[in-house]
């Protein structure tokens, strides 16, 4: 008996209740509630470093933003998590999970040089388009290879395609200090430079560049597929209802292809527009783990493609705030990786919140009696 | 069965007084009182929606109340958690069993047994206990191998085990036969002579009649009724669940039979699922202006059989399947959607509709690819056409009376009868020539029920061919022109309706089928 009430006593605490319904409301802002916990715990992470928590987090997250120099760099390093990051959010709406866009990024280089390096002498605008062609091929067909694992047996496309990614960069490293290796670079592991028609026109003193028309650009298409045809719908039903996906005649084999072929090719198209705009090269590092940066970036974004554009925005500017407190107050730049991780550990955290309440439950004091029946 | 008191006269073991629950600002149980006596078998009647399982989730501790208490053997009493419930004697056997189909029966039952209970032999007190109350259980069989009635005794004897005082049951018969119905029902009878109170949640007003001796009515949440079943007709009971008097649904002119629109020969597939039921060789015709009412127990192969017949499941190297004259192995739903058939799934979420969609959404899920529209709905690049879905909502809001709050709400914001008459009326709305349709009334409320029965035999009398799969005995006497029976994957020959009675297709269903069939294959 005494055991008992001590039982119900102890049920005073704090629970989560399913939501009758998914919260709208929550929808919008467990993104923002994400935000304000990790600049709050971010603060704190500073504070208990010795750092001016305040300062720290003004250089951090507007600093980037008071100097148009900076404002272009942030754009610059927002074109390549928005493209990813929309292709992503289209896979994950679907179920499919394409972890791997940073291999894919890297295929999608390594394709497109082929002409730059192979055929320097065709310089025509064609090449260009060309190039940007075999980078979203090569990003497209790297990414093939986990779905063609998944569809055929039954292998988990989270592993396969995250397992990719390192034997992507590698290929890239061997790529430069072998065979693609320019003759005249004094051994160091890079490629010739790209010239030409084989850059991104590129405009204004800073270095924005074509690349983010095509961020722009396959955003607002990918929204317009998502929100208004049929296609969008089938992502849609199939993941999240495979059994109505498969009673409304939507293939789920043919969506992994699907996903895994649309995030990849725009991955490999990002890969080389990084290679063809802002670096002129291949080199052993393209890229500061922007293909896994835009899995947080989709994620933020809603898995809308207009929300991703904003996500990319500000994750870009988590790397240059990353960047300035380094700088200025001399802390390491892994900063930004801790930001990033904190980002996405709140962001799943607080969209339980979509679905979830929290509630206390407590049990009336004088009513806890029990039988005493034996 | 532990309370043989000295005096067999009844006494109140669990009393509620005055009980609400609200969740948000919708009052599921409003303000209820009931009281649950010993040696009585005490009905819970009402029909879906109408707060049966909100308030039994109270008795067993699965949910608080908002306001009210619960009164056990004369002591106010907070049931804390459905542990606690069954600590203090309360057992309850669900609609849905939680079993591991992998795992032997006795290995089921001492998973979900306290330790102290676990001890000794647990087999052989399964098996005596099983045996003695005409349960007959074998303690080593594996679930998988069970049939849904040996599954639901796994429940009973797991809940006996542990000598409830009350044993709360939550629409038992829905699964059975009708003469494992008849076992169940004395297995009760054996349970309140010994002294047990049992609770019975039932929309069949037949076997409330035959085994209870109160029952309490509830109707949008609220206490509509305390009656006896006995004196009353199923037509009263019925009356008081639905508030109104039933519609009956009217089937006087015989249409007209026809060429033959579907048909199987000779189906044989392998179910792909790993507890699946596979088919054999299952042969059936249905003809145009005919209904061919397929009966059987859940789980002996309807799913199987419907997803076969809708292209969900194909086999296009095989010639099985003809619709409308055509060979139709190698089609795809929408293929055979357009060549003119419709269907309709069992579960209405998450299959037949998507809940956190609109309705004009679902109207899109599977009539994107029907070209029975004016101009397509699917306008490739230019997107989908909304003006369309919308008029289509609207016909099919009117026409099978479909009510909701907003016009184009969410699917799930509808009410389990109000989607079904959403997602049959979204296929008749078409006219198929072949309606295929899955259990068309399951858990829908009796007046949704008498609407979707009565459109489905209109549209026959138009024509179409219909092939409707039921577990719900009254339901297919209502409707079919013809029965044939499922039982494990083996369809029996089709009867006239005229021709069978219920004892007949309760032993088809046991599968007294199956052995001529192998007879007549040796």
């Amino acid at each position: 008996m005494n055991k008992l009430r001590k039982q119900l006593e102890l049920n005073v605490q704090l629970i989560l209740e399913k939501r009758p319904q998914s919260s709208g409301l929550m929808n919008l802002f467990s993104p923002l509630l994400a935000i304000v916990l990790t600049v709050v715990v971010g603060g704190l992470i500073f504070a208990a470093m010795g750092k001016p928590p305040l300062t720290a987090l003004y250089l951090y997250f507007i600093d980037p933003l008071t100097s148009w120099w900076s404002v272009e760099e942030v754009l610059v390093k927002a074109g390549p998590l928005v493209l990813i990051g929309v292709g992503l959010a289209v896979c994950f709406k679907a179920n499919v999970w394409n972890i791997g866009a940073e291999g894919q990024l890297t295929v999608g280089a390594l394709m497109g040089a082929i002409i730059p390096i192979l055929w320097g002498e065709w310089q025509s605008p064609f090449a260009l388009v060309a190039m940007l062609c075999l980078g979203a091929l090569g990003g497209a067909l790297f990414a093939l290879i986990p779905a063609w694992l998944k569809t055929h047996f039954g292998v988990n496309e989270i592993l396969t395609s995250l397992m990719l990614v390192y034997i992507a960069q590698l290929l890239l490293d061997w790529f430069v200090r072998g065979p693609w290796k320019d003759p005249n670079g004094y051994n160091f592991p890079k490629s010739v430079s790209f010239e030409g028609w084989h850059l991104l026109p590129m405009w204004g003193d800073g270095r924005m560049h074509f690349g983010l028309v095509v961020s722009l650009v396959a955003a607002l298409v990918l929204f317009w597929i998502m929100r208004h045809t049929l296609k969008g719908f089938e992502i849609n039903v199939v993941g999240s209802a495979p059994r109505a996906g498969a009673f409304a005649g939507f293939s789920q084999t043919k969506m992994v292809w699907f996903c895994f072929a649309l995030s990849g090719g725009l991955a490999g198209l990002a890969g080389l527009i990084e290679v063809a705009g802002p670096i002129g090269q291949l080199q052993p590092q393209i890229s500061p783990n922007y293909g896994f940066t835009a899995i947080i970036v989709a994620f933020l974004g809603r898995l809308n493609p207009l929300g991703v554009i904003f996500a990319g925005i500000l994750l870009a500017i988590s790397y240059i705030g990353g960047e300035g407190i380094q700088i200025e107050l001399g802390i390491s730049s892994k900063i930004t990786q801790m930001f990033q991780g904190m980002l996405l550990f709140f962001i799943l955290m607080c969209d339980t919140l979509i679905l979830y309440r929290l509630k206390w439950i407590s049990t009336k004091p004088n009513q806890s009696t029990t039988g005493h029946a034996s | 069965m532990l309370n043989k008191s000295n005096n067999n006269a009844p006494m109140t073991l669990l009393q509620v007084t005055n009980i609400s629950k609200k969740f948000g600002d919708f009052y599921a149980n409003d303000n209820l009182n009931l009281s649950i006596e010993t040696g009585k078998v005490h009905a819970l009647l009402g029909e879906n929606g109408a707060g049966k399982s909100t308030l039994v989730k109270m008795m067993y501790g699965a949910l608080q109340p908002t306001s009210g208490s619960i009164f056990w053997q004369g002591q106010e009493t907070l049931i804390a958690s459905p542990a606690h419930a069954r600590e203090l004697g309360i057992g309850m056997v669900f609609q849905h069993f939680s079993l591991f189909e992998a795992l032997t029966v006795a290995e089921n039952i001492s998973l979900a047994l306290p330790v102290q209970l676990r001890q000794g032999d647990l087999s052989q007190r399964i098996a005596d206990l099983s045996l003695d109350y005409g349960l007959p259980l074998n303690p080593a069989a594996l679930v998988a191998d069970l049939s849904v009635g040996e599954r639901q005794r796994i429940e009973i004897v797991r809940c006996l085990l542990q000598q409830p005082k009350l044993l709360i049951m939550d629409e038992p018969t829905a699964v059975l036969t009708p003469q494992e119905a008849q076992a169940l029902f004395s297995t009760l009878r054996r349970l309140v002579e010994e002294g047990c109170a049992v609770l019975y949640i039932s929309h069949r007003l037949e076997e409330v009649k035959q085994i209870c001796h109160d029952a309490t009515i509830l109707r949008h949440g609220k206490l509509v009724a305390e009656v006896d079943p006995k004196v009353e007709t199923a037509a009263t009971l019925a009356q008081l669940m639905v508030g109104s008097s039933v519609h009956q649904v009217s089937r006087n002119t015989n249409g007209e039979i026809g060429e033959v629109l579907l048909s199987l020969s000779h189906l044989y597939q392998s179910s792909s699922a790993p507890f699946g039921v596979d088919l054999v060789d299952v042969n059936l015709q249905v003809k145009s202006g005919e209904i061919l009412a397929i009966a059987g127990v859940a789980g002996n192969g309807q799913g199987e059989l419907f997803s076969v017949i809708s292209g969900e499941e194909r086999n296009p190297q095989q010639h099985f399947i003809s619709l409308l004259g055509q060979v139709s192995d190698g089609l795809n739903i929408n293929q055979r959607r357009l060549l003119g058939a419709a269907f309709v799934p069992e579960e209405r979420m998450g299959h037949g509709a998507v809940e956190h969609l609109s309705l004009t959404d679902n109207i899109l899920l599977s009539r994107h690819a029907c070209n029975d529209t004016e101009s397509p709905l699917d306008r490739g690049w230019f997107g989908i056409d909304r003006r369309q879905l919308a008029q289509l909502n609207k016909a099919i809001s009117i026409n099978y009376d479909v009510r909701k709050s907003r016009e184009d709400d969410v699917a799930g914001s509808l009410s389990g009868g109000n989607l079904q008459k959403f997602v049959v009326g979204r296929e008749l709305n078409r006219k198929p020539k072949v309606l295929v349709i899955n259990q068309p009334t399951w858990g829908v409320d009796a007046g949704a029920a008498a609407l979707i029965r009565q459109a489905v035999i209109d549209l026959s009398r138009q024509g179409s061919a219909i092939l409707i799969i039921s577990q719900d005995l009254d339901e297919i006497f209502e409707l079919a022109d013809t029965i044939a029976v499922i039982s494990r994957g083996q369809l029996s020959p089709s009867y006239a309706a005229s021709e069978l009675s219920r004892e007949k297709i309760g032993l088809m269903m046991a599968g007294s089928h199956e052995q001529t069939a192998q007879a007549a294959g040796a």
